[in-house]
């Protein structure tokens, strides 16, 4: 028996969903008068069948729970990450202060030299600053990495850095020898807390000494 | 069932690995299903089908939220698939006489609800009969059979997916179907 060529395309456009509406009745009338192709279509349509007949096959029993172990344990990084993404505000605040705190630090490392102060009737005896008997230091004094003799008179605040007073106490109890505090700065702390409070002091004054100079 | 699915990729999303459990279980036998079909290998199949669960873990902040998960998931296990069918070697067309299914109809597997204990055991041999034939199609046919049967894909998205123009995988599905057909013929 000879079928049309044609027929086994439109098998396939039938169940491609392709077929126009005349393609399809001249299918249907075919099947029913031609069995091999009824037979050759009910083939195809059992193959689909054996091909879509997948329900009992399982990914194995443990499946899940190997997945899980082989995921990659990033997930502190990522969430750190996306942390970052949504909080930019505490972000930039850090930064500021983690720069705040380098910059400190390298001032910190700079400051181990000795200085002091420059009034021009302090004596300097190696590492030890002595404010003479009977002389009045004017302004200020301020020792770094060094000791400081107060014999004198200091009309002013006296501060030692990473050093000590030698009878500051004395002289400050029995007379007005300095005028001012007498403030001795050791520990890292202590030394980054003066420096936070003379950067204040400094900005403060900045603008007190702008103002009655825009005033004039 | 998408919604469930799109609530855990959120958590997932926000560091919640934990979530991901839930979105592997609803979708680990239809993964594995097509990596089966595809590769005709249990073995590979769960490999593969690993790798594409860890694949789409990994790359989940690209998935679009509004698009079908579905459609993305099995998307990266054919693509897999493809991959890995293309570096091996075409060792499964050598078994070709190999039939074992004398005596077996398929009737018996369709038609009926209830199902007896030995139609299960008859249904296993049955389908590694089914899942022999597929393998043994060359590959460019059952890429697109699984995609259309299994994943259940339209032609233009197989064509999208593949690079392919419509009509070749027209043609190829027709050639798929067909070849399928003479050997599934008997079972």
């Amino acid at each position: 028996m000879k079928c049309p060529a044609e027929m086994v395309l439109y098998m396939h456009e039938y169940l491609d969903d392709e077929i126009s509406a005349e393609e399809e009745k001249v299918l249907r009338e075919h099947l029913q008068s031609c069995k091999d192709c009824l037979e050759h279509f009910h083939e195809l349509r059992k193959t689909i069948a054996l091909v879509q007949s997948t329900s009992h096959i399982q990914a194995p029993s443990n499946f899940t729970a190997s997945v899980m172990a082989k995921l990659p344990k990033e997930k502190r990084k990522v969430g750190f990450q996306r942390w970052i993404r949504q909080h930019p505000l505490f972000t930039a605040a850090s930064l500021f202060l983690v720069l705040m705190m380098g910059s400190l630090f390298s001032t910190w490392e700079e400051d181990h030299q000795f200085s002091v102060s420059k009034q021009p009737n302090l004596l300097v005896r190696n590492d030890t600053v002595i404010v003479p008997e009977g002389e009045v230091v004017k302004g200020d004094v301020v020792v770094k990495n060094g000791k400081l003799q107060i014999e004198g008179q200091v009309e002013g605040d006296v501060t030692v850095i990473n050093g000590e007073v030698i009878n500051g106490k004395q002289y400050l109890a029995s007379a007005g020898q300095v005028t001012g505090e007498i403030k001795e700065v050791n520990a890292l702390f202590d030394w980054m807390w003066y420096h936070i409070k003379k950067t204040a002091k400094d900005v403060i004054y900045v603008f007190g000494d702008n103002e009655p100079k825009t005033a004039q | 069932m998408e919604t469930i699915v799109k609530k855990r990729i959120k958590q997932v999303l926000k560091g919640d690995q934990d979530a991901y459990a839930e979105v592997v279980e609803i979708y680990k036998d239809k993964v594995f299903q097509i990596c089966y079909r595809m590769l005709g290998n249990r073995h590979e199949a769960e490999d593969i089908a690993q790798e594409a669960f860890i694949r789409a873990y990994v790359n989940i902040s690209s998935f679009n939220i509004n698009l079908k998960f579905s459609s993305w998931l099995y998307r990266i296990a054919t693509n897999l698939c493809i991959d890995r069918i293309r570096k091996k070697k075409p060792d499964y067309y050598l078994d070709a006489e190999v039939a074992g299914t004398d005596g077996l109809t398929m009737y018996s597997q369709i038609a009926s609800d209830t199902r007896l204990p030995e139609e299960d055991v008859v249904s296993l041999e049955l389908q590694e009969a089914i899942q022999r034939e597929i393998s043994k199609l060359p590959e460019k046919y059952r890429t697109v059979i699984v995609l259309k049967y299994i994943e259940e894909l339209s032609l233009n998205e197989i064509s999208e997916l593949l690079d392919l123009p419509l009509g070749t995988v027209k043609t190829r599905i027709h050639r798929g179907r067909e070849a399928l057909r003479t050997q599934l013929q008997y079972v």
